[in-house]
């Protein structure tokens, strides 16, 4: 059987998602990013929410998610949107409403609103992509960047003494009332990719049935910034971001 | 016994390179080429083992610019 006789339309086992769109992404090659995204279209293409979900982007690497998903997008303020995505559920109950912001807008400079909202217990979704460092802004130091891990503002490693410890939001938001589901993935493997789609799609769940505030944190990559290429990135995170970050459910209100 | 046979289409002008799909893939079947690129300059993946491919996807599972398609048949 030759490729031209596999290549059928009745054949397609894979393909991207029709709601991500052919815009070339401006994602450095082998980002996280790219593989959260296209989770979120396939679960929100499963759920059959295309023309009622409001995504709100942040300021980061992402702040551009609007031009990839072709689903109704707000921009928020650098760390407001957990507040933006809160009117907009308030007003529009019907609506799948969830954020996606990276470590520098949800853990720095947006913890007061991340946790207010989450404490709530607004019924949204935050998507939070870990990658321990300030990606859009060339490599800085982040809350979340691990002890003794070089970035461009601590050549020399973090240290705990100047720099203080890394944050862990999501254990944070676990110890809240108002959370439902709070849970840390990651979308280094194919297995890992799974068990992420799963999550974001009953963190989806959970948000319109009225559970709750859901958070999914995805521990991520950034090869650009800790300057590797993204198969040995993928390798440095499993070896010494998942010790410190480690993965499972935290809390699951059922 | 069926055998299962896959193919893979890349989206060569979206592939940005990033090896992520030739890792991944259990059998060695995908390969970034070692002398073209595409338009924005950047080598893209293909099949180098076209009869391997048994079409577990597990290459666009990875892929994070959504660039590749999966085709999969069993044959009798």
């Amino acid at each position: 059987m030759t490729k031209e006789e596999i290549i059928r339309p009745e054949n397609l086992v894979y393909k991207k998602p029709m709601l991500m769109n052919d815009n070339p992404m401006h994602y450095c090659p082998g980002c996280s990013h790219g593989v959260v995204h296209k989770l979120i279209a396939e679960v929100i293409e499963e759920m059959g929410m295309e023309n009622k979900t409001v995504g709100v982007s942040p300021v980061g690497c992402a702040v551009f998610a609007y031009n990839y998903l072709d689903i109704d997008w707000e921009e928020a303020a650098h760390g407001r949107a957990p507040a933006l995505a809160t009117a907009i559920k308030r007003l529009w109950p019907n609506r799948l409403v969830f954020t996606y912001q990276g470590d520098g807008d949800l853990a720095c400079i947006g913890t007061a609103e991340t946790i207010h909202a989450l404490n709530r217990g607004e019924n949204i979704t935050i998507i939070f992509i870990n990658n321990a460092i300030y990606g859009m802004t060339g490599g800085q130091m982040a809350p979340t960047t691990l002890l003794g891990m070089k970035t461009a503002t601590c050549p020399y490693g973090r240290d705990a003494a100047i720099h203080g410890y890394p944050l862990k939001m999501t254990e944070i938001a676990a110890t809240l009332e108002g959370t439902a589901y709070v849970t840390r993935q990651s979308v280094h493997s194919v297995p890992a990719i799974r068990k992420a789609k799963k999550a974001i799609r009953k963190a989806f769940e959970n948000s319109m049935n009225g559970k709750g505030s859901n958070l999914v944190e995805i521990v991520s990559t950034c090869n650009s910034g800790w300057k590797m290429t993204p198969a040995t990135a993928n390798k440095w995170m499993e070896e010494n971001m998942f010790p410190f970050y480690q993965l499972g459910d935290l809390k699951d209100k059922e | 016994m069926a055998k299962i046979k896959g193919a893979v289409v890349v989206d060569t002008e979206r592939c940005k390179g990033c090896n992520l799909c030739v890792v991944a893939c259990p059998l060695n079947v995908l390969a970034l080429t070692t002398k073209e690129v595409n338009k924005r300059g950047y080598t893209f993946a293909q099949m180098v083992l076209e009869d391997t491919c048994i079409g577990c996807a597990s290459c666009a599972t990875v892929c994070p610019d959504g660039c590749i398609s999966v085709y999969k048949v069993k044959q009798q």
